[in-house]
Protein backbone atom coordinates (compact mmCIF):
# COMPACT_ATOMS: atom_id res chain seq x y z
CA UNK A 1 0.00 0.00 0.00
CA UNK A 2 1.51 3.78 -1.07
CA UNK A 3 0.85 5.20 2.10
CA UNK A 4 3.43 8.09 2.12
CA UNK A 5 3.36 11.35 4.28
CA UNK A 6 3.59 14.44 2.49
CA UNK A 7 4.69 17.54 4.31
CA UNK A 8 5.02 20.80 1.86
CA UNK A 9 5.17 19.12 -1.35
CA UNK A 10 7.91 15.82 -0.27
CA UNK A 11 6.82 13.05 0.30
CA UNK A 12 8.13 10.20 3.09
CA UNK A 13 8.18 6.75 3.85
CA UNK A 14 8.37 7.15 7.67
CA UNK A 15 6.01 8.80 10.05
CA UNK A 16 7.89 8.90 12.99
CA UNK A 17 9.94 12.38 13.02
CA UNK A 18 13.25 12.25 15.35
CA UNK A 19 15.79 14.57 17.70
CA UNK A 20 18.86 14.70 18.05
CA UNK A 21 19.33 15.77 21.65
CA UNK A 22 20.49 13.55 25.43
CA UNK A 23 21.76 10.50 23.21
CA UNK A 24 24.76 8.89 25.33
CA UNK A 25 26.97 9.62 22.60
CA UNK A 26 26.83 11.11 18.77
CA UNK A 27 27.61 7.07 17.64
CA UNK A 28 24.49 5.81 20.04
CA UNK A 29 22.54 8.97 18.17
CA UNK A 30 23.67 8.36 14.18
CA UNK A 31 22.64 4.40 14.96
CA UNK A 32 19.05 5.55 17.00
CA UNK A 33 18.22 7.53 13.88
CA UNK A 34 19.31 4.57 11.48
CA UNK A 35 17.08 2.10 13.62
CA UNK A 36 14.32 4.43 13.34
CA UNK A 37 13.94 4.48 10.05
CA UNK A 38 13.32 8.07 10.00
CA UNK A 39 13.95 10.80 7.16
CA UNK A 40 13.59 13.94 9.40
CA UNK A 41 15.49 14.87 11.93
CA UNK A 42 15.68 17.84 14.24
CA UNK A 43 18.36 20.44 15.92
CA UNK A 44 19.49 23.07 16.72
CA UNK A 45 22.28 26.51 16.62
CA UNK A 46 23.90 27.21 19.64
CA UNK A 47 26.96 30.04 20.59
CA UNK A 48 29.53 28.58 19.77
CA UNK A 49 33.57 29.47 19.69
CA UNK A 50 36.28 28.19 17.25
CA UNK A 51 38.31 25.85 19.28
CA UNK A 52 34.64 23.36 19.55
CA UNK A 53 34.36 24.14 15.89
CA UNK A 54 37.53 21.54 15.29
CA UNK A 55 35.56 18.36 16.26
CA UNK A 56 32.32 18.70 15.40
CA UNK A 57 31.45 14.64 15.29
CA UNK A 58 27.49 15.08 15.19
CA UNK A 59 27.68 17.96 12.61
CA UNK A 60 29.63 14.83 10.17
CA UNK A 61 26.84 12.24 11.39
CA UNK A 62 24.14 14.61 10.54
CA UNK A 63 25.47 15.35 6.63
CA UNK A 64 25.78 11.43 6.17
CA UNK A 65 22.19 10.94 7.70
CA UNK A 66 20.73 12.14 4.39
CA UNK A 67 17.96 13.10 6.23
CA UNK A 68 15.47 16.30 6.06
CA UNK A 69 17.10 18.85 8.52
CA UNK A 70 14.33 20.71 10.58
CA UNK A 71 15.51 22.76 12.49
CA UNK A 72 14.38 24.42 15.80
CA UNK A 73 14.20 27.68 17.22
CA UNK A 74 14.28 26.44 21.07
CA UNK A 75 14.96 28.34 23.71
CA UNK A 76 13.50 31.45 21.81
CA UNK A 77 10.78 33.18 23.92
CA UNK A 78 10.02 36.23 20.81
CA UNK A 79 9.07 36.38 17.14
CA UNK A 80 12.38 38.49 16.52
CA UNK A 81 14.33 36.03 18.23
CA UNK A 82 13.20 33.47 16.38
CA UNK A 83 13.05 34.81 12.67
CA UNK A 84 16.93 35.56 13.16
CA UNK A 85 17.34 32.35 14.42
CA UNK A 86 15.38 31.09 11.59
CA UNK A 87 17.51 32.76 8.96
CA UNK A 88 20.69 31.36 10.58
CA UNK A 89 19.67 28.36 10.33
CA UNK A 90 18.86 28.89 6.60
CA UNK A 91 22.11 30.08 5.85
CA UNK A 92 23.88 26.88 7.66
CA UNK A 93 21.23 24.04 7.20
CA UNK A 94 20.56 25.16 3.64
CA UNK A 95 17.19 24.61 4.07
CA UNK A 96 13.71 26.36 4.53
CA UNK A 97 12.12 24.13 6.81
CA UNK A 98 11.52 25.18 10.39
CA UNK A 99 10.36 24.06 13.62
CA UNK A 100 8.70 26.89 14.75
CA UNK A 101 9.19 27.24 18.73
CA UNK A 102 8.18 30.35 20.69
CA UNK A 103 8.01 29.55 24.64
CA UNK A 104 5.59 30.96 26.39
CA UNK A 105 6.68 29.60 30.11
CA UNK A 106 9.30 28.48 31.46
CA UNK A 107 7.83 25.73 34.23
CA UNK A 108 6.12 23.37 31.06
CA UNK A 109 7.42 24.90 28.16
CA UNK A 110 3.98 25.75 26.77
CA UNK A 111 4.64 27.49 23.23
CA UNK A 112 3.20 30.91 23.21
CA UNK A 113 0.53 30.93 21.13
CA UNK A 114 0.36 34.78 19.98
CA UNK A 115 4.56 35.16 19.33
CA UNK A 116 3.74 31.99 17.13
CA UNK A 117 1.50 33.24 15.27
CA UNK A 118 3.66 36.69 14.66
CA UNK A 119 6.63 35.15 14.11
CA UNK A 120 4.89 32.35 11.57
CA UNK A 121 3.45 35.45 9.70
CA UNK A 122 7.15 36.24 9.21
CA UNK A 123 8.36 33.82 8.11
CA UNK A 124 6.14 32.86 5.94
CA UNK A 125 6.53 36.01 4.04
CA UNK A 126 10.48 35.53 4.01
CA UNK A 127 9.70 31.92 2.48
CA UNK A 128 10.46 29.82 4.78
CA UNK A 129 8.10 25.80 5.33
CA UNK A 130 7.07 26.86 8.86
CA UNK A 131 6.10 23.35 11.12
CA UNK A 132 5.25 25.24 14.68
CA UNK A 133 5.38 23.46 17.81
CA UNK A 134 2.11 24.63 19.22
CA UNK A 135 -0.46 23.66 21.67
CA UNK A 136 -3.96 21.20 21.17
CA UNK A 137 -5.83 24.81 20.89
CA UNK A 138 -8.01 24.74 17.67
CA UNK A 139 -8.43 28.41 17.23
CA UNK A 140 -4.84 29.18 17.44
CA UNK A 141 -4.24 26.28 15.43
CA UNK A 142 -6.56 27.61 12.83
CA UNK A 143 -5.18 30.95 13.39
CA UNK A 144 -1.35 29.53 12.48
CA UNK A 145 -2.96 28.28 9.27
CA UNK A 146 -4.27 31.27 8.00
CA UNK A 147 -1.13 32.77 8.05
CA UNK A 148 0.20 30.20 5.60
CA UNK A 149 1.81 27.48 7.78
CA UNK A 150 1.07 23.90 5.94
CA UNK A 151 1.66 21.72 8.89
CA UNK A 152 1.01 21.97 12.34
CA UNK A 153 2.81 20.21 15.13
CA UNK A 154 0.23 19.90 18.53
CA UNK A 155 1.77 18.80 21.62
CA UNK A 156 0.92 15.47 23.12
CA UNK A 157 2.05 16.56 26.37
CA UNK A 158 5.19 19.49 28.02
CA UNK A 159 8.46 18.82 26.00
CA UNK A 160 9.94 15.94 27.49
CA UNK A 161 7.53 14.70 30.33
CA UNK A 162 6.41 11.40 28.73
CA UNK A 163 2.69 12.03 29.63
CA UNK A 164 1.61 10.99 26.19
CA UNK A 165 -1.43 12.51 25.20
CA UNK A 166 -2.93 14.71 27.61
CA UNK A 167 -6.18 16.02 26.22
CA UNK A 168 -7.43 13.59 23.81
CA UNK A 169 -10.68 15.95 23.33
CA UNK A 170 -8.61 18.90 21.96
CA UNK A 171 -6.52 16.42 19.86
CA UNK A 172 -9.28 14.48 18.27
CA UNK A 173 -10.77 17.84 17.73
CA UNK A 174 -8.30 19.30 16.20
CA UNK A 175 -7.84 15.99 13.66
CA UNK A 176 -11.73 16.10 12.80
CA UNK A 177 -11.54 19.65 12.28
CA UNK A 178 -8.77 19.85 10.50
CA UNK A 179 -9.26 16.81 8.25
CA UNK A 180 -7.11 17.93 5.20
CA UNK A 181 -3.97 19.37 7.39
CA UNK A 182 -0.70 17.61 8.03
CA UNK A 183 -1.09 17.07 11.62
CA UNK A 184 2.43 15.50 13.42
CA UNK A 185 1.96 15.43 17.46
CA UNK A 186 5.22 17.00 19.07
CA UNK A 187 6.33 16.60 22.54
CA UNK A 188 5.63 14.51 25.56
CA UNK A 189 5.38 11.24 23.63
CA UNK A 190 7.65 8.82 26.23
CA UNK A 191 5.87 4.96 25.57
CA UNK A 192 5.40 3.51 21.99
CA UNK A 193 1.83 2.97 22.96
CA UNK A 194 1.36 6.60 23.41
CA UNK A 195 2.82 6.99 19.50
CA UNK A 196 0.66 4.19 18.21
CA UNK A 197 -2.17 5.40 19.40
CA UNK A 198 -1.64 8.99 18.06
CA UNK A 199 -1.03 7.03 14.95
CA UNK A 200 -4.53 5.49 15.55
CA UNK A 201 -6.69 8.60 15.88
CA UNK A 202 -5.27 9.89 12.51
CA UNK A 203 -2.61 12.03 13.24
CA UNK A 204 -0.25 11.97 10.35
CA UNK A 205 3.22 11.46 12.35
CA UNK A 206 4.70 11.79 15.90
CA UNK A 207 8.08 13.75 16.65
CA UNK A 208 9.74 12.73 19.44
CA UNK A 209 13.27 12.66 21.33
CA UNK A 210 13.71 11.66 25.08
CA UNK A 211 11.87 9.04 24.96
CA UNK A 212 14.32 6.80 22.03
CA UNK A 213 17.22 9.06 23.87
CA UNK A 214 16.84 8.30 27.29
CA UNK A 215 15.99 4.83 27.23
CA UNK A 216 18.23 2.16 28.78
CA UNK A 217 18.96 1.18 25.33
CA UNK A 218 18.04 4.18 22.86
CA UNK A 219 18.76 1.74 20.03
CA UNK A 220 16.34 -0.88 20.99
CA UNK A 221 13.42 2.37 21.52
CA UNK A 222 14.16 3.42 18.45
CA UNK A 223 12.75 0.50 16.95
CA UNK A 224 10.24 -0.17 19.24
CA UNK A 225 8.85 3.26 18.45
CA UNK A 226 9.54 2.45 14.57
CA UNK A 227 7.25 -0.27 14.93
CA UNK A 228 4.91 1.21 17.08
CA UNK A 229 4.19 4.08 14.00
CA UNK A 230 4.03 1.53 11.69
CA UNK A 231 1.38 0.10 13.49
CA UNK A 232 -0.92 2.72 14.55
CA UNK A 233 -1.05 3.94 11.30
CA UNK A 234 -1.94 0.50 9.77
CA UNK A 235 -4.78 0.43 12.67
CA UNK A 236 -5.91 3.86 11.37
CA UNK A 237 -5.68 2.62 7.83
CA UNK A 238 -7.65 -0.43 8.77
CA UNK A 239 -10.41 1.56 10.42
CA UNK A 240 -10.87 0.96 14.02
CA UNK A 241 -14.11 -0.80 15.64
CA UNK A 242 -16.74 1.22 17.73
CA UNK A 243 -16.76 1.19 21.52
CA UNK A 244 -19.62 -0.22 22.74
CA UNK A 245 -20.62 0.12 26.54
CA UNK A 246 -22.33 -3.31 26.52
CA UNK A 247 -20.40 -6.48 26.51
CA UNK A 248 -21.32 -8.96 22.66
CA UNK A 249 -19.92 -12.27 22.17
CA UNK A 250 -17.27 -12.80 19.55
CA UNK A 251 -17.76 -16.78 20.29
CA UNK A 252 -21.45 -18.02 17.89
CA UNK A 253 -23.96 -18.56 20.47
CA UNK A 254 -26.37 -20.69 18.11
CA UNK A 255 -25.80 -24.25 19.21
CA UNK A 256 -24.18 -23.80 22.43
CA UNK A 257 -24.20 -27.42 24.26
CA UNK A 258 -25.40 -27.63 27.63
CA UNK A 259 -27.63 -24.85 27.63
CA UNK A 260 -31.19 -27.14 28.29
CA UNK A 261 -29.25 -28.35 31.45
CA UNK A 262 -28.00 -24.92 32.40
CA UNK A 263 -32.12 -23.69 32.47
CA UNK A 264 -33.08 -26.93 34.18
CA UNK A 265 -30.61 -26.56 36.99
CA UNK A 266 -32.23 -22.71 37.32
CA UNK A 267 -35.63 -24.38 37.56
CA UNK A 268 -34.95 -26.95 39.87
CA UNK B 1 36.54 49.53 21.78
CA UNK B 2 35.07 46.83 23.42
CA UNK B 3 32.19 44.37 22.01
CA UNK B 4 30.41 41.88 23.35
CA UNK B 5 30.99 38.40 21.65
CA UNK B 6 28.92 35.07 22.75
CA UNK B 7 28.58 36.82 26.03
CA UNK B 8 32.51 37.44 26.80
CA UNK B 9 34.05 41.21 26.04
CA UNK B 10 36.78 41.18 23.49
CA UNK B 11 38.91 44.18 23.39
CA UNK B 12 39.87 45.68 19.91
CA UNK B 13 42.20 49.00 18.87
CA UNK B 14 39.19 50.46 16.71
CA UNK B 15 36.16 49.47 14.59
CA UNK B 16 37.18 46.51 12.15
CA UNK B 17 35.71 44.68 9.35
CA UNK B 18 33.57 41.61 10.29
CA UNK B 19 34.83 39.21 7.84
CA UNK B 20 38.74 40.46 10.16
CA UNK B 21 36.96 40.05 13.25
CA UNK B 22 35.86 36.45 12.69
CA UNK B 23 39.56 35.75 11.35
CA UNK B 24 40.84 37.62 14.04
CA UNK B 25 38.82 35.05 16.34
CA UNK B 26 39.88 32.02 14.12
CA UNK B 27 36.31 31.47 12.89
CA UNK B 28 36.72 29.12 9.87
CA UNK B 29 34.95 27.63 7.16
CA UNK B 30 31.15 27.65 6.75
CA UNK B 31 29.63 25.98 9.76
CA UNK B 32 28.73 29.15 11.41
CA UNK B 33 26.61 31.75 11.38
CA UNK B 34 26.79 35.32 12.49
CA UNK B 35 24.17 37.95 14.20
CA UNK B 36 25.27 41.32 15.23
CA UNK B 37 22.79 43.26 17.88
CA UNK B 38 20.41 40.58 17.52
CA UNK B 39 20.02 40.56 13.55
CA UNK B 40 21.09 38.27 11.29
CA UNK B 41 24.29 38.81 8.47
CA UNK B 42 24.48 37.27 5.78
CA UNK B 43 27.94 35.50 5.20
CA UNK B 44 28.03 37.88 1.94
CA UNK B 45 27.65 40.93 3.84
CA UNK B 46 30.77 39.87 6.00
CA UNK B 47 33.16 41.94 4.10
CA UNK B 48 30.86 45.11 4.48
CA UNK B 49 29.87 45.52 8.18
CA UNK B 50 31.96 47.19 10.24
CA UNK B 51 32.00 46.17 14.18
CA UNK B 52 31.95 49.65 16.39
CA UNK B 53 32.46 49.71 20.33
CA UNK B 54 29.61 48.13 21.94
CA UNK B 55 28.28 45.91 19.59
CA UNK B 56 27.16 42.47 20.31
CA UNK B 57 27.58 39.11 18.13
CA UNK B 58 26.30 36.28 18.24
CA UNK B 59 27.93 33.17 16.55
CA UNK B 60 26.51 30.24 16.46
CA UNK B 61 27.40 26.61 15.32
CA UNK B 62 25.31 23.71 14.69
CA UNK B 63 24.00 21.26 17.79
CA UNK B 64 21.93 18.67 18.77
CA UNK B 65 18.01 19.28 19.13
CA UNK B 66 14.82 17.89 19.74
Amino acid sequence: MNDLLTLYGKTFNSRLLVGTALYPSPAIMRESVQVSASEIITLSLRRQNPAQQQDNVFWDYIRESGCQLLPNTAGCKSPREAVELAKMSQEIFQTDWLKLEIIGDDYNLQPDPFGLVEAARKLVQLGFKVLPYCTDDLVLCRKLLDVGCEVLMPWGAPIGTGQGLLNKYNLQTLRERLSDVPLIIDAGIGAPSQAAEALEMGFDAVLLNTAIAKAQSPVLMAQAFKLAVESGRAAFNAGLMLRCQTASPSTPTLDMPFWQQAENMLQE
Amino acid sequence: MQVLINGDTHSFESSIELVALLEQLGYRGEIFAVAVNGGFVARSEYSVIDIHDGDSLDIVAPVVGG
